[in-house]
C-alpha cells in the first residue's frame, strides 16, 4: 500500500451551508489603463470588485456567515470554530474572526483565529475545520476566506486585484449539502509575491508567478488528490482553480484535462478580480449554485510562498432546497456599480483625508 | 479611546441583539430593561430579523468630527418589522433613489474608527434587500 | 385681566439684557456674560441677587470649561454667591430660569440672577457639530453620524410625507423670521427675505435647506428676578410676572418618541403651564417658540395647540405668525433670524417676551401685548421648558 497523502477525517465532512459576499462597486480595467496610460492591448479585460467606504474583511465576512447560516439552518451557538483566511485583516493584532463570532452568535463557546497564507488561507481555515469536525472534536466549524485584496497603484496586480469571498460552515456529512470527500495539500517554500509586516502593498519577484510557483502547485495538489480517490477529470461535473487573473486557471485546468465548460461556472474573475483569500471560494459558491445533487466537484487553491490545497466534493439532495435560503454568488456579481479610478481611491483609502 | 463605551454594545451594535417585554411582549430596541410600553422589568433578549422600513431619511453632508470620511451619507429612521423604530445610515445605496416606505435589511459595516491607530467601531446599518434566489 | 392675589409668592422680572448674536470673536463667554449681565442689573441696581444660575450647554466641549457658575459669578462681581450651571441642551435657559422660579418659590431666597451664555465659534465645522451632536442619544444617535440637523431633517421629510404638505410649506418660518429679524439691531441677520431665495437655497440636510437651519453663534441674555416683596421702591420699569413656568421632558433619541411627529414635551409642558396660569391659548398675545429649524416651529404650533396635527405649517402660510397676526411667533427673529445661541436661546426669549409686555419692542412691537409664552426645546424636544409671562401691577 502506498504512503497515505490523502487527508480523510476519521467520520466524513461535509458543507452545512455556503454564503458568498461581493462588494456592489467596479473598477473596471480599462479604468486603471486609462489613468496609467498603460497600453490596453496586452492588458487584462473585465473589472474588480471594490468594497465600498464602510466594508472590509470583517463586514465582508458577517454578511457571507449569515449567508452560510441561512442555508445551514442552525443554531450559531454550536459553532465551535470561526475561522477567517485573509491578506487583509482589518488589524495586526486583533482578530477578525472575533468579530465574526460575535455578530453571528457564535461566542463564547468557539474557537476563533485568524489564517494567514497568502490566497490559500481560506482554503487552509477550510481543511483545518474538516479536521475539527471530523475528529469529532466539533460539530460545527465554520471557515471564510475574505479579502479586499491589495495591489500598488500603477503595479499589474491594480487591474485585478478584487473584494470578495465566501463562508463555509462544515459539519457532519449527513447533514450537508456537499461532501467533502478528501482533500491533499501541497507545499513548498516558493518566494513569487510577499508582503512584508507593516507594508502597504504586496511585492511580486517577477519570478516563479507561472511557475514553479502557481502552475507546479496546482498540477501537483490536483494531480495527487485525483490518483488518491482514482478519479479522473472527466469524473468532475465542475473544477474551480484559483484565479489570479483569466488566463491561468484556464490553461491549468486545460493541462490538467479539463474542458473548458467544466471550470467556466466557477471562474468569476472577469467579473470580480482576484480575490485573494477568497478567490476560490467564491468560485465554489458559483458552482454549488448552480450544481445538481451528485454532481463532483473539483477545488484547488493556490496561496503564494507557496502552496496548494485541492478537495473532491460531492453535492447531495440537501442543496437544491437549501440554496434558496440567501443569495446567490451571480445575485451579487449583477448588483453592480460601476466607479471611476478616483472613487476606487478614495474607497481604498489611497486618498489621504489628513 | 472609547473602549468600554462601543465594546459593552457589541451584541446589539453588531446584530440587533435587543429585548422582548415578558408582559406585554413588546419588543425593545435598543434594549432598556424596562418596556417603554408596560413600564414592566424586560429583561430577556430577543434577536430581531434585522427587516424593516424607512420612515424617513436625509443625507448628511456636513458631517460631525469622526465621521468626515464618510460624508455624505444618509441616515434613516427605520420601523424594523418586530414594531421599534431605530435611527441608522443607510449604506449600499449607490445612486438608488431613496423613498418612505422602502423596505431594508440590516449589514454590520463600519461604524467609525478613532484615527489610524485606534479601534474600528462596527455596527448596524441598513440597506435595499437583497433579494435572495 | 384680574388675577386673585393669594399666598402663593409672585415671581417678578425687574432687569433683562441681551447681546447682540453673532461671530463675536473678540469676546469670550466671561465677557458676553458680563454684558448681558450688566445690563439686567442696571435695571434694578439696588437687588443684588442671593443665587446664580447659568444655562448653557457647550462650553463643556466648545470651551472645555465647566463649572461656568462659580467661573461666571467671580468674572461679573458676584463672588461668593450660590451659583451653579444648569444644562438641558437648547433648553438650559428655560430650564435655569424654571430652577430660579423653584428656588424663589421656595422662599429660601429672594432674587435671583439668570444668564443664558454660549461661547460658539472658537471652534469650526465638524468639530462645533461633534459638540452638537453630544445632544442626541451618543449610543444609539451620534455613533451613526446623526446631528440636530439630521433629526430635524427626519422629521421634516416625514411631516411633508405624512400631510402631504408641499416641499416650501415651511418657508413662511423662515420669511416671518427674518422680517421680524430686520428691525432687531441685536438680531444676527437683519435682513428680510424672498420667497425665491428660500425656494433656491443650497440644501444643508435634504429638505432642510439654509433657510431652514438657524445659525448657532455667540451670545447672551440675562433677567434679574425677584420675589414680589423685594421689588425696590423706586424701580422704574413696567413690571412682568411669570404666570407660569413648567418643563417636561420625553426620550432623547428620535427612534424612541412613540410619534416623533409630536413633540410630547412639548404638549405637556404647555398644559401644566396654562393649568398654572389658569389660562388657555385664546389668551396667549405672542409665542417666542424655538424655531432652531423651521419644522420645529411647525411641531411647536401643534404641541402648543394652535393648530391641529399636521396643520401647524398652514399658519406660516396664512401670515397668522406675523407680529399682527393672529399668533406671533419669534418677534424678534426668533432662532433664525436672531441667530440660536444653544443654552442661551431659553432666556433670549423670556427677555424679548418681557420686552413685547413692557411695550419696549420698537418697530418688534406687537400690539397690546398683555400675555406671552416662552418655549424652548432640548434637541428636538427631549427637553421642552414653557413660561408665560404677564404684566404686574401691584403699586
Amino acid at each position: 500500500m502506498q504512503e497515505n497523502k490523502i487527508l480523510r477525517p476519521i467520520r466524513k465532512v461535509g458543507i452545512v451551508g455556503y454564503g458568498a459576499y461581493i462588494p456592489r462597486y467596479r473598477l473596471p480595467a480599462r479604468e486603471v489603463a486609462r489613468v496609467w496610460k498603460a497600453d490596453t492591448s496586452g492588458e487584462p479585460s473585465g473589472e474588480k470588485a471594490v468594497a465600498g467606504l464602510d466594508e472590509d474583511v470583517i463586514t465582508m465576512s458577517i454578511e457571507a456567515a449569515r449567508n452560510a447560516l441561512a442555508r445551514a439552518m442552525i443554531d450559531p451557538a454550536k459553532i465551535r470554530a470561526v475561522w477567517v483566511g485573509s491578506e487583509s485583516h482589518p488589524s495586526a493584532v486583533k482578530p477578525t474572526s472575533t468579530v465574526v463570532a460575535e455578530a453571528i452568535g457564535a461566542v463564547p463557546n468557539t474557537q476563533a483565529a485568524d489564517w494567514e497564507f497568502a490566497c490559500k488561507a481560506g482554503t487552509e481555515a477550510m481543511q483545518a475545520a474538516i479536521g475539527f469536525v471530523g475528529s469529532g472534536m466539533a460539530a460545527y466549524a465554520l471557515s471564510i476566506g475574505m479579502d479586499t485584496a491589495q495591489g500598488r497603484p500603477g503595479d499589474a496586480l491594480e487591474y485585478t486585484a478584487g473584494a470578495g469571498g465566501a463562508a463555509y460552515l462544515l459539519g457532519p456529512a449527513e447533514e450537508s449539502l456537499a461532501i467533502i470527500e478528501a482533500s491533499y495539500s501541497f507545499t513548498t517554500d516558493t518566494p513569487d509575491f510577499f508582503r512584508r509586516a507593516n507594508e502597504k502593498y504586496p511585492e511580486h519577484g517577477e519570478r516563479f508567478t507561472g511557475e514553479p510557483a502557481y502552475f507546479k502547485h496546482i498540477s501537483a495538489a490536483a494531480q495527487e488528490l485525483m490518483r488518491a480517490t482514482e478519479t479522473k477529470p472527466e469524473d468532475y461535473t465542475y473544477a474551480v482553480f484559483h484565479q489570479p487573473n483569466d488566463k491561468f486557471p484556464k490553461r491549468v485546468a486545460s493541462s490538467l484535462g479539463f474542458k473548458p465548460d467544466q471550470i467556466e461556472a466557477g471562474l468569476l474573475v472577469p467579473w470580480i478580480g482576484n480575490t485573494y483569500a477568497g478567490s476560490a471560494l467564491v468560485g465554489l459558491t458559483a458552482v454549488l449554485d448552480v450544481a445538481e445533487p451528485g454532481d463532483k466537484i473539483l477545488l484547488v487553491s493556490y496561496g503564494s510562498g507557496a502552496g496548494s490545497d485541492a478537495f473532491t466534493i460531492q453535492t447531495t439532495e440537501e442543496l437544491i432546497k437549501r440554496r434558496k435560503q440567501a443569495p446567490s454568488t451571480q445575485e451579487y456579481i449583477q448588483r453592480r456599480t460601476e466607479i471611476d479610478y478616483a472613487t476606487y481611491s478614495r474607497y481604498r483609502g489611497k486618498l489621504s483625508m489628513k | 479611546m472609547e473602549l468600554s463605551q462601543h465594546w459593552r454594545l457589541k451584541q446589539q451594535r453588531y446584530s440587533l441583539v435587543g429585548e422582548i417585554c415578558p408582559y406585554c411582549e413588546g419588543k425593545i430596541f435598543p434594549p432598556r430593561d424596562i418596556c417603554p410600553d408596560c413600564g414592566n422589568e424586560a429583561k430577556t433578549t430577543f434577536q430581531f430579523n434585522g427587516k424593516g422600513e424607512i420612515y424617513s431619511f436625509t443625507t448628511v453632508r456636513q458631517a460631525p468630527a469622526g465621521h468626515e470620511e464618510n460624508a455624505p451619507y444618509t441616515l434613516a429612521l427605520v420601523r424594523l418589522e418586530e414594531g421599534p423604530m431605530v435611527a441608522a445610515q443607510l449604506t449600499d445605496l449607490d445612486d438608488q433613489a431613496v423613498e418612505i416606505g422602502m423596505p431594508v435589511e440590516m449589514v454590520t459595516r463600519k461604524l467609525r474608527s478613532e484615527g489610524e491607530r485606534g479601534l474600528l467601531i462596527y455596527g448596524y446599518k441598513f440597506r435595499p434587500i437583497l433579494k435572495a434566489a | 385681566m384680574s388675577k386673585k392675589m393669594n399666598s402663593t409668592r409672585e415671581i417678578i422680572i425687574l432687569g433683562v439684557g441681551m447681546t447682540p448674536l453673532g461671530e463675536h470673536w473678540d469676546l469670550s463667554i466671561r465677557e458676553l456674560a458680563l454684558e448681558a449681565i450688566s445690563a439686567a442689573r442696571a435695571e434694578a441696581p439696588q437687588v443684588r441677587p442671593e443665587a446664580f444660575y447659568v444655562a448653557n450647554m457647550l462650553a463643556p466641549a466648545l470651551s472645555r470649561q465647566s463649572q461656568l457658575g462659580a467661573l461666571l459669578a467671580d468674572f461679573v462681581g458676584l463672588r461668593g454667591i450660590e451659583a451653579m450651571t444648569v444644562e438641558a441642551a437648547g433648553a438650559s435657559g428655560g430650564a435655569a430660569l424654571r430652577q430660579a422660579y423653584l428656588a424663589l418659590k421656595s422662599g429660601m431666597i429672594q432674587s435671583v440672577l439668570v444668564v443664558g451664555a454660549e461661547k460658539v465659534t472658537d471652534r469650526v465645522g465638524s468639530e462645533v457639530d461633534a459638540a452638537l451632536a453630544t445632544m442626541t442619544d451618543t449610543d444609539y444617535e451620534a455613533i451613526q453620524g446623526i446631528t440636530p440637523t439630521a433629526q430635524a431633517a427626519l422629521l421634516m421629510r416625514r411631516y411633508l410625507h405624512e400631510y402631504h404638505a408641499p416641499q416650501d410649506a415651511l418657508a413662511g418660518f423662515s420669511l416671518n423670521a427674518h422680517a421680524n429679524g430686520a428691525s432687531n439691531p441685536l438680531a444676527m441677520f437683519q435682513k428680510a427675505i424672498r420667497p425665491e431665495q428660500y425656494s433656491k437655497a443650497p440644501m444643508v440636510s435634504d429638505p432642510i435647506n439654509m433657510f431652514d437651519a438657524s445659525p448657532i453663534v455667540d451670545g447672551a441674555a440675562a433677567i434679574l428676578l425677584a420675589c414680589r416683596d423685594t421689588i425696590p421702591a423706586n424701580h422704574d420699569h413696567p413690571l412682568v410676572k411669570i404666570a407660569a413656568s413648567a418643563m417636561s421632558s420625553t426620550a432623547v433619541a428620535l427612534h424612541d418618541q412613540p410619534d416623533p411627529l409630536v413633540i410630547s414635551s412639548a404638549v405637556s409642558s404647555v398644559q401644566k403651564a396654562f393649568e398654572q396660569a389658569k389660562l388657555s391659548l385664546e389668551d396667549i398675545d405672542l409665542f417666542e417658540l424655538h424655531d432652531s429649524f423651521s419644522i420645529m416651529a411647525a411641531l411647536s404650533l401643534e404641541a402648543a395647540g394652535f393648530a391641529s396635527k399636521g396643520e401647524g405649517w398652514k399658519l406660516a402660510a396664512d401670515g397668522a405668525i406675523a407680529l399682527d397676526g393672529k399668533i406671533p411667533i419669534c418677534t424678534f427673529g426668533g432662532s433664525k433670524a436672531r441667530g440660536e445661541a444653544g443654552g442661551a436661546t431659553g432666556v433670549m426669549q423670556v427677555v424679548e417676551v418681557v420686552r413685547q409686555l413692557q411695550a419696549l419692542a420698537g418697530k418688534n412691537q406687537v400690539s397690546n401685548a398683555k400675555i406671552g409664552m416662552a418655549q424652548c426645546l432640548g434637541g428636538i424636544g427631549a427637553t421642552a421648558v414653557t413660561h408665560i409671562l404677564t404684566h404686574f401691577k401691584d403699586h
